[in-house]
């Protein structure tokens, strides 16, 4: 037992505390939380206005006059189809790849493409929740708004978006948390997130078990932290009913 | 003398599923300032749908709506500034859930009628006295019963200042010993000379309360005069047989 441990010990100098590999880690944890940060920050902000350009699209298509707003509404509502489409229909890390050696050509930021093309990727499944949240509720809200004078996009701010937000907070976790875990395959792009981390001490000590399950534990700890953190959120939001 | 009347309707039309359900067939009404015009009916007469058309929540298909001059089914109206002066009132009451009583009432002032925070909770905070629950300013929604919420509603509707209010059935929803106390608040307000139009199922009130009576079916108005010669001397057969029904 006690000869287990000191192996252990060994095998944790040898591929954290030599040569300061421990910086791998830390280092990469680093990037990886800036990564999920911006990119969920683009992605909330995509996700809040195509959802708002879908839901509105689908609400008022029947009573909207034609006109310049409803040509305008209506190329606006394709492109966003599209958009969910394209985006919901591939693997990530081919977007990732087509963002890094297509689109950003220009730049070897590669911090910046991992937070555009997971934040767009994102995007494309906080619109839906969002959206879901919005058609969530009751159309009387909606139209207690708008009979005090409020347009539609006042009562969206003021009346709608606050209570859809509420609703979506645990599905918006899981979002969250998911796009943590899936920036893993930033290395793909060279970038030195946690993951790649790990594995650049694995090439290096030739030793894949402590440096894999270490990666493994910090993903985890994060999770869990994160969801503990929104739980608390959650039941913050909810008492503001009682 | 055009502002004798603060809604006109001319001829007012709905259809639902391109044309298949006509919900509105021609309503022509001239609601004056200071007037309680009861509309009622069977349900599916068209008498809410006619209502949720004077301030373009259901956008009429055919005919117009005059407020105050203005025609608002015209393609350029302002719809939002004209609903600041059309307070309403609905069957479900639809509070804002996410935001305390006062909060819902000074919504609108101090967004929409730009008056400082003070300024709206001090007018919020007299209304509410009014109604009998200045205590309640601070609950939420989910705490108040439903007679209290429908009285926070009016006063929600109130405190935009407006010219006329719109009562969508609001007691239909309500627990019996509850009407009592909504219909208080809204025969109080009725005495202070607010122009009200109310879609309701309480025959009592539209006696007692009521200036004017319209009696709908079928989306169009089958009879209209006041309380006594609406519930006293009906006329037409469908209107005997109505109150045959409910009184």
């Amino acid at each position: 037992m006690a000869e287990a441990f000191a192996k252990l010990k060994e095998s944790f100098i040898f591929n954290f505390i030599e040569g300061a590999r421990w910086k791998y880690i830390t280092n990469g944890l680093w990037v990886t939380l800036k990564v999920t940060f911006f990119a969920l920050l683009i992605g909330i902000v995509i996700g809040v206005v195509v959802a708002m350009i879908r839901s509105s699209y689908d609400k008022m298509k029947d009573e909207m006059r034609p006109g310049l707003g409803k040509t305008l509404m209506t190329i606006l509502n394709t492109i966003c189809r599209v958009y969910l489409t394209v985006i919901r229909g591939t693997p990530v890390v081919v977007q990732l790849l087509i963002g890094y050696f297509v689109i950003f050509v220009s730049t070897t930021n590669t911090v910046f493409v991992a937070s555009m093309v997971f934040g767009i990727n994102s995007g494309a499944y906080i619109t839906e929740i969002i959206r879901g949240g919005i058609m969530s509720i009751d159309n009387g809200q909606f139209e207690a708004g708008r009979s005090l004078g409020f347009n539609y996009f006042q009562t969206m701010r003021f009346i709608i978006i606050p209570q859809a937000f509420k609703n979506v907070l645990p599905s918006l976790a899981n979002e969250f948390i998911a796009l943590l875990k899936e920036t893993a395959v930033s290395g793909y792009i060279g970038l030195m997130d946690l993951t790649k981390g790990g594995d650049v001490i694995r090439g290096r000590t030739f030793s894949a078990f402590m440096p894999l399950i270490a990666v493994a534990l910090i993903y985890l700890a994060l999770v869990m932290f994160f969801t503990w953190l929104i739980g608390k959120l959650e039941r913050r939001l909810r008492s503001s009913e009682r | 003398m055009k502002d004798d009347f603060i809604i006109s309707t001319r001829n007012l039309e709905k259809h639902f599923n391109a044309g298949e359900v006509q919900a509105l067939n021609g309503v022509t009404v001239d609601i004056r300032r200071s007037e309680v015009l009861v509309v009622i009916g069977p349900s599916g007469s068209g008498k809410s749908t006619f209502l949720r058309c004077l301030n373009l929540l259901e956008r009429p298909t055919g005919g117009s709506v005059i407020f105050e001059g203005t025609d608002i089914t015209a393609p350029h109206t302002n719809i939002n500034l004209c609903r600041r002066r059309m307070g309403m009132v609905f069957q479900h009451f639809n509070l804002f859930p996410h935001m305390t009583v006062l909060r819902n009432l000074t919504l609108g002032p101090t967004e929409l009628l730009k008056k400082s925070q003070k300024d709206a909770n001090a007018k919020a905070m007299e209304l509410l006295e009014r109604v009998g629950l200045a205590d309640r300013a601070d609950a939420y929604p989910s705490q108040l019963s439903g007679g209290q919420k429908q009285r926070i509603a009016i006063v929600r509707a109130l405190c935009m200042e407006p010219d006329v209010m719109l009562f969508d059935e609001p007691t239909s929803a309500l627990d019996p010993e509850m009407v009592g106390e909504v219909l208080d608040v809204m025969k109080k307000l009725a005495q202070q000379g607010m122009t009200m139009v109310v879609v309701t199922h309480e025959i009592g009130f539209a006696r007692e309360v009521g200036s004017r009576v319209l009696f709908m079916d079928n989306g169009v108005i089958v009879e209209e005069g006041t309380p006594e010669q609406i519930f006293e001397h009906p006329r037409s057969e469908r209107l005997q047989g109505f109150l045959s029904k409910v009184l």
